[in-house]
C-alpha cells in the first residue's frame, strides 16, 4: 500500500497541486486536506505547501496557525507523524510554534525566484533520510520572506543538536548561518524555504527534490 | 468603558530591518542628512470595550503576545486612552 500524503490547502495556497503531482510521480498517494478540517484524515505524512495562506495578512502564517486543521497537525506531529512545511508552509510552522525561529523579509528586499544550491547538513530527518550528508541539491526558491532569523540561543541549540537540515551554498536572502531548512527536536517536523516539488523532473530543470520527497515517503508512521 | 487603542509593532532591537536600512540610505540622497537608526513597523488601531484600564491593558497584552506580534522578532508598544464621553 502506498504512503498517503495529506497536502493542506488554505485560502491562498498555490503550491498544493504541485506537491500532489510530485508525490504521485514518485509512487505515493496524495490528497488535499482543507484548512477548515479538524483532522488530517488518517494520512501518513502532512505537507504544508507554499503560497500566501490567508493572504499573508498581518504576517505570513499569522492567521493560518489558527486554522482548525492546525490543532490536528499539532497532534499528528506530537505522535511522531512527519510534517513538512515548504516556503509559506515553513512560515506557518514557525508561527504555529512547531519549529523555532521566524522568517523575515529578505535582505535586499527583493522577491527571489531562482534556483539555489543547497547542502544537506543532516540526514537524520523525515525529509533527508534518503539524501546523503554533504550532498548538493539544486532546488528553486520563490519567496519574499525567507530570511531565517532566531535568537543566538536558539541558533546554538539548532547547531548543537544537528537540527540545521539544509544550508544555502550562496546565501540568497540573509538567513542566519545560511540556513535554508531546520527540524524540530523530534526530527519529524521539517521546514524549508526551497521548493523540492519543483525539482522533480528533467522538464523542470532539476530532479534534486526527488531524494527529499522520497525521504518523506519513507518516513516513520505516527504512533497509534 | 471604551478605550482607543494603538499598538505599534516594531522589530526587536538587533533584528535586521531591511526596509529601515533602505530608507536610511535613501534619505541623504534627498538632502536629509544626519539620520540614524530608521526602523519600520506597523500601527494597529482599534476601540476596545473593557471594565477598566487594567483589564483593557491585560487584554491587549494578551492579543499582542498571541496574535498581533511574532515575539521571536517583534515587540509591541501599547497606547491606550479612555474615550471621553463614551457610554460605559
Amino acid at each position: 500500500m502506498s504512503v498517503r500524503v495529506g497536502v493542506v490547502r488554505f485560502p491562498g495556497s498555490n503550491c498544493e497541486l504541485d506537491v500532489l503531482e510530485a508525490v504521485r510521480s514518485l509512487g505515493g498517494d496524495a490528497e488535499l486536506l482543507w484548512h477548515g478540517d479538524r483532522s488530517v484524515a488518517g494520512v501518513d505524512a502532512v505537507v504544508v505547501p507554499g503560497g500566501f495562506a490567508h493572504g499573508d495578512y498581518l504576517r505570513p502564517g499569522a492567521i493560518a496557525r489558527f486554522s482548525p486543521v492546525m490543532d490536528a497537525i499539532h497532534e499528528f506531529a506530537a505522535s511522531g507523524g512527519a510534517v513538512v512545511g515548504i516556503c509559506n508552509g515553513f512560515q506557518v510552522l514557525t508561527e504555529a510554534g512547531l519549529l523555532p525561529g521566524a522568517l523575515q523579509k529578505n535582505r535586499g528586499l527583493k522577491f527571489l525566484c531562482t534556483t539555489t544550491g543547497l547542502r544537506v547538513e543532516s540526514t537524520n530527518t523525515v525529509l533527508t533520510s534518503q539524501a546523503s550528508l554533504g550532498q548538493v541539491l539544486r532546488v528553486p526558491i520563490n519567496h519574499f520572506e525567507g530570511n531565517y532569523t532566531c535568537s543566538p540561543e536558539t541558533l546554538a541549540e539548532l547547531r548543537a543538536d544537528d537540527r540545521v537540515v539544509l544550508r544555502y551554498l550562496a546565501n540568497p536572502n540573509g538567513s542566519v548561518d545560511d540556513i535554508a531548512g531546520v527540524c524540530n527536536a523530534g526530527r519529524n517536523v521539517v521546514g524549508l524555504m526551497p521548493h523540492p516539488e519543483r525539482a522533480t523532473g528533467d522538464l523542470l530543470g532539476s530532479t534534486d527534490g526527488v531524494p527529499l520527497l522520497r525521504s518523506l515517503l519513507k518516513a516513520p508512521q505516527p504512533a497509534g | 468603558m471604551l478605550f482607543s487603542v494603538r499598538v505599534e509593532v516594531s522589530l526587536r532591537p538587533g533584528i535586521a530591518d531591511p526596509q529601515g536600512s533602505t530608507i536610511e540610505r535613501s534619505l541623504p540622497t534627498l538632502g536629509f542628512d544626519g539620520i540614524r537608526g530608521v526602523r519600520v513597523g506597523k500601527s494597529i488601531r482599534f476601540d476596545l470595550l473593557a471594565v477598566d484600564e487594567e483589564s483593557a491593558r491585560r487584554e491587549v497584552d494578551d492579543m499582542c503576545r498571541r496574535f498581533l506580534t511574532n515575539p521571536v522578532i517583534e515587540d509591541a508598544t501599547i497606547d491606550l486612552d479612555a474615550c471621553e464621553g463614551a457610554p460605559a
